[in-house]
């Protein structure tokens, strides 16, 4: 087993609705599915957030996506019109999950195409 | 029979340059989807100041933009850019449709969405700004059925603009709950432009990154509710089975019971083929029937805000970024400002991601960071107070300041509480009209 930030096995989308954060996080295969599907419970998620989410975290299982969906109440500091937030829709939370540290087979690990890639960076102006 | 559907635009604002090679890949209709909850709020601003307004003031230049195709029959156009005032919106768009010499076209407007005049029956107290129950597509399928070349609707769901056109062409049955979750996985799919092909992408995005070469999606759609997402040809992003279902799971909370006023749609249920060459087919989606009730969407103000910005620079920036907040905060408190809530970030630190954060490895510093501190007061002018405070940090503060830019930072904007909650039916569908204008 290696300890893995999900960055580097998942994608990630992040929505809102009112105070409500939804994030979806993406496995590529069925293996990874079930290894973010036994790790990425709705309480480490809850506890990964702490006080950036006052309210409760459910979480969905989408095996037909190799997805998994987290709802957060009272999320957003009152959500988008009424948050004080710079990020008052938190399009940012999706990019927050994925620094989730799990422990992952070493093989799984290796077989994910997103571990170790990184947009290029160019600097040049 | 194929019928095919443009996704001509994701929100209020955004961009019109993929428009034109939508219209020109040939789509039967062209939905422009102009609403978010945040949208309304800002019609909301717009409404206080000029009652006319209240619907996203670009809709013209989207009619503009769709107008050949609207007169040669190629196309029509669908939005429910009427936003918070419809009837204001089919004013505007008749206006523009004179003064371009048009004459022939037929524009619907469709009311009934504002559920403000029932706050009493509802039971909602307190100043409301807008309350507005989201309708499906059912007016709008009239309206195409009374011959309307451009339908303009208010708080109208999203996915229901999308999947309207399909009941008018299928003539899919109103409790046939799988055929019309299909159209409402394809609306739901299609509803955000460029979110679907290639936008907002969380894989290798930098494959392909100019937002302005992202082709909006259009789906192609069978009888039996089986549909292929593609965009326009020779168009820049991408439409994969990744990009696809980032977007089928977007904000739909339950997967399985994604609530919509026409159906209730299990996403769980899709099948997702990429057939290469930028086309996705889904198919095999399970609808449930429609919820109860509508859901509304209330209004209420909520406070003013201002934010102050101030940037420090290496060495110590976050500790001198923090002594600038905590000095903001002592003058509030001395000149008797009274706040309701503070938000302190540190940008360069971890303004996003908060306690997601890892702490920094030893001894390292970030080379600057930028505080922003915003509160929230009961009036504009208590918000604005602090502003006049700020002015010592440049001379009298901790070392290094930089970059408070040159917006005005301090002027306070209006907070908007929005809140949802359930609406009888019968309530809303009484009032529901559909009024044709031939130019």
């Amino acid at each position: 087993m290696v300890t893995l930030a999900l960055r580097e096995l998942c994608g990630v989308r992040s929505g809102d609705k009112g105070d409500i954060s939804d994030l979806s996080l993406f496995a590529d295969d069925d293996a990874a599915y079930e290894v973010i599907r036994a790790e990425v419970t709705a309480e480490r998620v809850a506890a990964h957030f702490g006080d950036l989410v006052a309210g409760t975290v459910t979480r969905y299982e989408v095996p037909n996506v190799w997805a998994l969906k987290f709802v957060l109440t009272d999320a957003l500091g009152g959500g988008g019109p009424r948050s004080l937030r710079a990020d008052n829709l938190g399009k940012t939370l999706g990019g927050a999950l994925l620094r989730l540290e799990i422990e992952v087979p070493a093989s799984i690990a290796a077989a994910s195409v997103r571990n170790g890639r990184r947009a290029p960076l160019d600097r040049s102006g | 029979m194929t019928v095919r559907v443009g996704g001509g635009q994701g929100f209020y604002g955004d961009g019109h340059l993929p428009l034109r090679a939508l219209l020109a890949d040939g789509v039967d209709y062209l939905v422009c989807e102009a609403l978010a909850e945040l949208t309304l709020a800002i019609l909301q601003k717009d409404r206080q100041r000029d009652e006319t307004l209240g619907y996203t003031r670009d809709l013209p230049l989207y009619v503009a933009a769709a107008l050949d195709d609207l007169l040669d029959g190629r196309t029509k156009l669908i939005t429910n850019a009427g936003g918070i005032n419809p009837i204001g919106a089919g004013r505007a768009v008749v206006a523009a449709l004179r003064s371009h010499g048009v004459t022939g076209l037929k524009v619907a407007t469709i009311v009934g969405d504002d559920i403000r005049p029932r706050s009493g029956e509802l039971g909602l107290d307190g100043e409301i700004l807008f309350a507005n129950a989201y309708l499906g597509a059912r007016p709008v399928v009239d309206a195409l059925e009374a011959g309307a070349h451009i339908v303009i609707g208010g708080r109208i769901a999203d996915a229901s603009l999308f999947l309207a056109p399909l009941i008018h062409e299928f003539a899919w049955a109103t409790d046939d709950w799988d055929l019309l979750a299909r159209g409402v996985a394809g609306g739901h799919l299609l509803e955000c432009s460029g979110q679907v092909s290639g936008g907002n992408y969380s894989g290798d995005w930098w494959v392909d990154p100019s937002p302005d070469l992202v082709g909006f999606p259009i789906g192609e759609f069978e009888a039996d509710g089986t549909f292929v997402v593609t965009k326009a040809e020779g168009t820049g992003g991408r439409v994969t089975f990744d990009t696809v279902r980032e977007q089928l799971l977007y904000e739909v909370h339950d997967p399985s019971a994604y609530l919509n006023p026409d159906v209730t749609v299990d996403l769980a249920s899709a099948r997702l083929d990429d057939l290469g060459q930028d086309r996705v087919r889904v198919s095999g989606v399970c609808g449930a029937p429609a919820p109860a009730t509508y859901k509304g969407l209330v209004c209420r103000p909520a406070g003013w805000s201002a934010e102050l910005k101030a940037t420090y620079g290496w060495p110590d920036a976050e500790a001198k970024a923090r002594a600038a907040v905590r000095y903001l905060r002592g003058r509030a408190e001395a000149i008797g400002m009274n706040v309701n809530e503070w938000c302190e970030e540190y940008f360069g630190v971890n303004a996003f991601g908060g306690p997601t954060v890892p702490p920094s490895p030893g001894g390292w510093e970030p080379p600057e960071v930028t505080a922003r501190l915003a509160w929230r007061c009961d009036s504009p002018e208590e918000a604005g107070r602090l502003g006049r405070e700020a002015g010592l940090l440049g001379l009298s503060g901790p070392p290094m300041i930089a970059g408070t830019g040159r917006s005005r930072d301090g002027k306070p904007t209006q907070l908007l509480a929005l809140e949802s909650l359930a609406v009888p039916r019968e309530l809303v569908d009484s009032q529901v009209r559909v009024e044709v204008t031939e130019v």
